[in-house]
Order: structure tokens, then sequence, then C-alpha cells
């Protein structure tokens, strides 16, 4: 039997806030080069299922993971494992934009000083591939230099996904990216998603039916804590085998 | 409902009188200190700021010492307050409960001795020290001056500093610190490079008040100095602040100098002013975003 390229393999995940168990035994295999939606309810633990695969979890007392979480064959839960390097090649995105205060091309150049050895001449190219690939060089190319919080939230959006590119990561995570964007920055940015694929393995949260099943190609539905069902997109809304996510999915709860 | 109407209109009276109070207060401090300070002025003219010749007897009135004495116990107490506080706000932010509240609290008691204390402490205790120490060296040192008056002044200034600083760094939203974590920083690229730089104002808010503080501190200074009114040239030397001279020679001082220290008075005020001026917009700006 032939196995398929998974690029993150999640076995046994258990979460927990404190005393509160977050996470219930989450298995989910996550293949390289495709888009992951991951929906669900509120409060089911989507963000918190995300937030172990780069460990950014660790920052906040009293959280705590158990189970395994590969990536490449590699178990990132353990505490061996490079953080550092992790979050290079597993970059995440925000549901509010988070540009840092400084300048437009000081955003993106951030994480190539912080992890590559490169000269000035080179940093310059690689910010502006960046920013080509994350479709926003046209409109900020005149405005290097000016700060990037002062961009539109659409386009701020883009930045943060330009300074994650920037890293060369493998893996992108994204947590309702286009919540708090309007809809002609949400429909730039699915636009790119869909570019990004080929580069980027990406696994992205929404509370956005239509743009699941637009985006994604395979869809994993959450409740409880608990992974319900996973399976190609299109089956998901069209056929689900579990009734709980055919409720979800066609909007009878949620 | 007319009864309502009533206490309401009696509470913005209430408001307003409080207000006028203090705005009038404020407007007559000001209108004394220029009224006394006219004679020196007419006097003295520039010479009371630009020479540092102090001596009330010969009825010579320069404060030059005075002043620069104010600035450097200030700048070098800042020098060495604002880093220490930089560090204590973020321990207090980023350790657990139960060693980041006792240490809080550690730093708000330190803010809340009085002046006089720390100047006690600093001459009976740091002073001493102080002169001991740099005698086992072989460099023979009274004890008073800079060293003792900036030092006393950055304890009194840092658990301000700390605290506003702690607050400031408190607003940080938390996806900005997770955002600079995320692309692979270590905790203090996060916190140097983005959480300082997105908070930026309030942090020189932070400073501006500390500035404030030990620009008008006067007993802890006092004690410390060596009461010396030549411009300071070496970290050894005695000194003397605007604050200080004001103490020291109010109790007995007419005609001229009296009217000086009214002088002198009126330019610390002007400073305390203008940073109580440049702060609030600083310090504001954090609650806004
Ligand atoms: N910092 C926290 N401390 C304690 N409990 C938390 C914390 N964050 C989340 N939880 C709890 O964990 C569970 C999962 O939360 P999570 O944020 O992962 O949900 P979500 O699916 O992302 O929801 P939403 O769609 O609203 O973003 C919820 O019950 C929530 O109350
Ligand atoms: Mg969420």
């Amino acid at each position: 039997m032939q196995k398929k390229k998974n690029k993150i393999e999640t076995k046994r995940l258990n979460f927990f806030y404190g005393d509160h168990q977050a996470l219930f035994d989450n298995d989910l295999s996550i293949e390289a080069n495709k888009i992951t939606a991951v929906i669900g309810p509120s409060g089911c633990g989507k963000s918190t299922h995300l937030r172990v695969y780069n460990r950014i979890f660790e920052l906040h007392r009293g959280q705590r993971a158990e189970g395994e979480v590969f990536i490449d064959g590699k178990d990132i839960l353990d505490p061996g494992i490079d953080l550092l390097d992790l979050r290079r090649r597993v970059g995440m995105i925000f549901q509010k934009p988070t540009p840092f205060p400084m300048s437009v091309f000081d955003n993106v150049a951030y994480p190539i000083r912080l992890h590559f050895k490169a000269s000035q001449k080179e940093i310059a190219e690689r910010v502006e591939n960046a920013l080509r690939g994350a479709a926003l060089w046209d409109e900020v190319k005149d405005k290097l230099r000016e700060s990037g919080q002062a961009l539109s939230g659409g386009q701020q959006q883009r930045l943060c996904i330009a300074r994650a590119i920037a890293a060369e990561p493998e893996i992108l995570l994204m947590d309702e990216p286009t919540s708090a964007i309007d809809p002609v920055g949400t429909l730039k940015i699915e636009e790119l998603m869909d570019r990004l694929r080929e580069r980027f393995t990406i696994v992205i949260v929404t509370h956005n039916m239509q743009q699941a099943s637009r985006i994604s190609d395979t869809t994993a539905f959450f409740y409880k804590g608990s992974i319900v069902e996973v399976g190609p997109t299109k089956l998901i809304f069209t056929n689900p085998r579990n009734k709980l996510t055919e409720d979800y999915v066609s909007g009878r709860f949620g | 409902m007319r009864r309502i109407l009533d206490t309401d209109t009696a509470f913005r009276w209430f408001c307003k009188a409080g207000a006028i109070v203090g705005l009038a207060v404020a407007i007559a401090l000001v209108a004394v200190i220029l009224k006394e300070s006219m004679l020196a002025l007419r006097t003295a003219g520039f010479s009371l700021v630009f020479s540092a010749e102090w001596n009330p007897a010969d009825g010579s009135f320069g404060a030059a010492g005075a002043l620069a004495g104010t600035a450097a116990t200030t700048l070098l107490a800042l020098l060495m307050a604002v880093p220490l506080a930089f560090a204590a706000a973020l321990f207090v932010n980023a350790a657990p409960p139960n060693v980041a509240v006792p240490v809080a609290h550690a730093l708000d008691l330190l803010a809340a001795i009085p002046s006089v204390i720390y100047g006690m402490w600093g001459l009976f205790v740091l002073c001493p020290l102080l002169q001991s120490v740099l005698s086992r060296f072989g460099i023979e040192y009274t004890g008073f001056g800079l060293v003792p008056s900036s030092l006393v002044l950055a304890l009194m200034v840092l658990p301000y500093v700390s605290a506003v600083m702690r607050d400031v760094l408190a607003q940080t939203p938390v996806a900005l610190v997770e955002s600079a974590m995320g692309v692979g920083c270590t905790r203090w690229e996060a916190t140097w490079d983005v959480v300082a730089r997105s908070r930026k104002a309030g942090l020189l808010g932070a400073i501006m008040i500390g500035l404030g503080r030990a620009l008008g501190e006067t007993m802890a200074v006092l004690f410390v100095c060596g009461g010396v009114s030549a411009i300071p040239t070496g970290l050894l030397d005695g000194c003397t602040t605007i604050a200080a001279t004001l103490a020291n020679d109010f109790a007995e001082a007419d005609g001229v100098h009296k009217s000086a220290l009214f002088a002198l008075g009126g330019i610390l005020l002007a400073f305390e002013f203008a940073i109580q001026a440049t702060t609030i917009p600083l310090i504001g700006r954090r609650s806004r975003k």
C-alpha cells in the first residue's frame, strides 16, 4: 500500500488549559501542498489545535499538550526540538493583522535578518520576492519606508503573510485570517492562498463555510475538542458521513 | 425627575468649583513666583543662570552650579534607573504570579518610603560606604556629591518608572507578542525589537515621569549632595541642586537672596511643567490604542 505524503501527522493529541481539557485524542493527517480547512462551532478547539503546530501555546503559563505531532516525521512536541527553527518552518497568521511597529520593508526583512545571513542586496531581493509572493508588491513598492501599520487591514494581513513567507517556511497556519478583513481584501487573500498552495502546506481555521469549500482540499470538522470527521472538502460539504457534520455544514448550528 | 436634575446640577457645580479652585491656585502660584523673583531678575539678571558664583553674603547669586548639579544628578540617576526599571517591569510581567506579586509589592513599597528616609539612609549608610570603599582603592573621597545623589535619586525613581513601564508593557496585544515569537524570535528579540518598539511612547512617558520626580526631589538630595554650589566637573565632586538650594537657603533668606530663590523655583516649575505637558500625551496614547 502506498503511503500518502503527509506533512503533519497528529497522533492522540490532548490539550489542557490548566485543569481544563480542550482537545481530546485528536488524530489528524495533513497532506503536503494542500489546503486543509479546520471548521467547527466556536470554542470547539480549532485555534487550540492549530497553536500546537508551532508550539506558540508555550508562551502561556499552564497550557500543555500531550501526544505526538510529527512534522516531516519528527515529533515537534519533543522537548529537544529547535523551537526557533520550528517557528521559522511553521509560519502563523492571526485573526487580526499584526504588523510590527516598523516600516513595510523592515516588517518583511525582519525574519530574514533573524534567520539568514544575507547581504543588504539579498535582503532587498528577498523582501521583494516575499511581497510579490503575498500579492502586495504592486501596492506597496512606493511606500516601503512607510509604517506597516499605516496600510489598510487587508494589506496589513498580506504584509503578515509576506513576513511569514520571508522566513521560507514549509507550513502556513492561518487562524481566521480574513474574519477581520473586508470582502475585497478577503477575495485577494483567498486568491493568494490558492497560489501559495504550490509552495506551502496550509492549514486554515475558518468560520466561513463558503470560504472553506472554495479554497480547501481537505476539511476537518471539530466538535467539543474532538475531530468528528475529516475528508475531501467536496465530500464533507455534500455528503458527510456524520450527522453532526451535516448539521454544522448545513448551518443548523454553529 | 426634578430631584435628579437638581442633584445633577449641584454635582456639576461642585465639579466646576473644584476645577476652578485648582486653576486659581496654579495661577496664583505662578503670579507670586513671578512677582517675587522680579527683584533678583533686575539686580542679578542673566548672571542668575550663567554665573556659578553663589555667595549670598557678597550679594552674588549665580545658580549655574545648582542648575548643572540638577541636570547631572538627574541624568545619572535616569541612566541607572531606567534600564533597571525596564528589566524589573519585564520580570514582573513575565514571572509566575507567586514570584511577580511579591516583587511588585516590594517595588511599590519602595515608592512609599518618604524621601527624608532616603536622605537619611544616604547620609548614614551610603555616603560612609562610598567613602570607605573608595579609600580602600587609595582614593580620598568625602562621600558626598554627584555619586550618592544620583544613586539615591535612582533608587527613588526606580519604582515609579518601573510601575508605569509595567502597565505600558502589559497593554501589548498578545497577538503581537505571539507574532514576534511566531517568526522565530527569542523572548528578548520579541521584547526589544517588537514590544518595546510598539510601546515606545508609553515607555518614554515612564521615563519622563522619572525625570520629573528626579528634578524636583529635595530632601533626599539635600542630605547627600555636599552643598557645593560650584559646577561639578568630576564624578566625585560635591554638588547641589535647585531644589536642595531652595530647601537649604529659604529659612534665612531675605531681600535679593529670597528673590533669587523664587526665581530658581520658577525655573524648576517651568521645567516640571514642560515635562508634564510632554508626558500626558505619551502616557495617554496607550489607553486609546
Ligand atoms: N487561554 C485559555 N484559557 C483557558 N481556556 C481556554 C483558553 N483559550 C481557549 N480556552 C478554552 O478552550 C476551548 C477551545 O478554545 P479555542 O479557542 O481553541 O476554540 P475555537 O474553536 O478556536 O473557537 P473560536 O471559533 O471561537 O475561535 C474553549 O472551551 C475555550 O474556552
Ligand atoms: Mg479560534
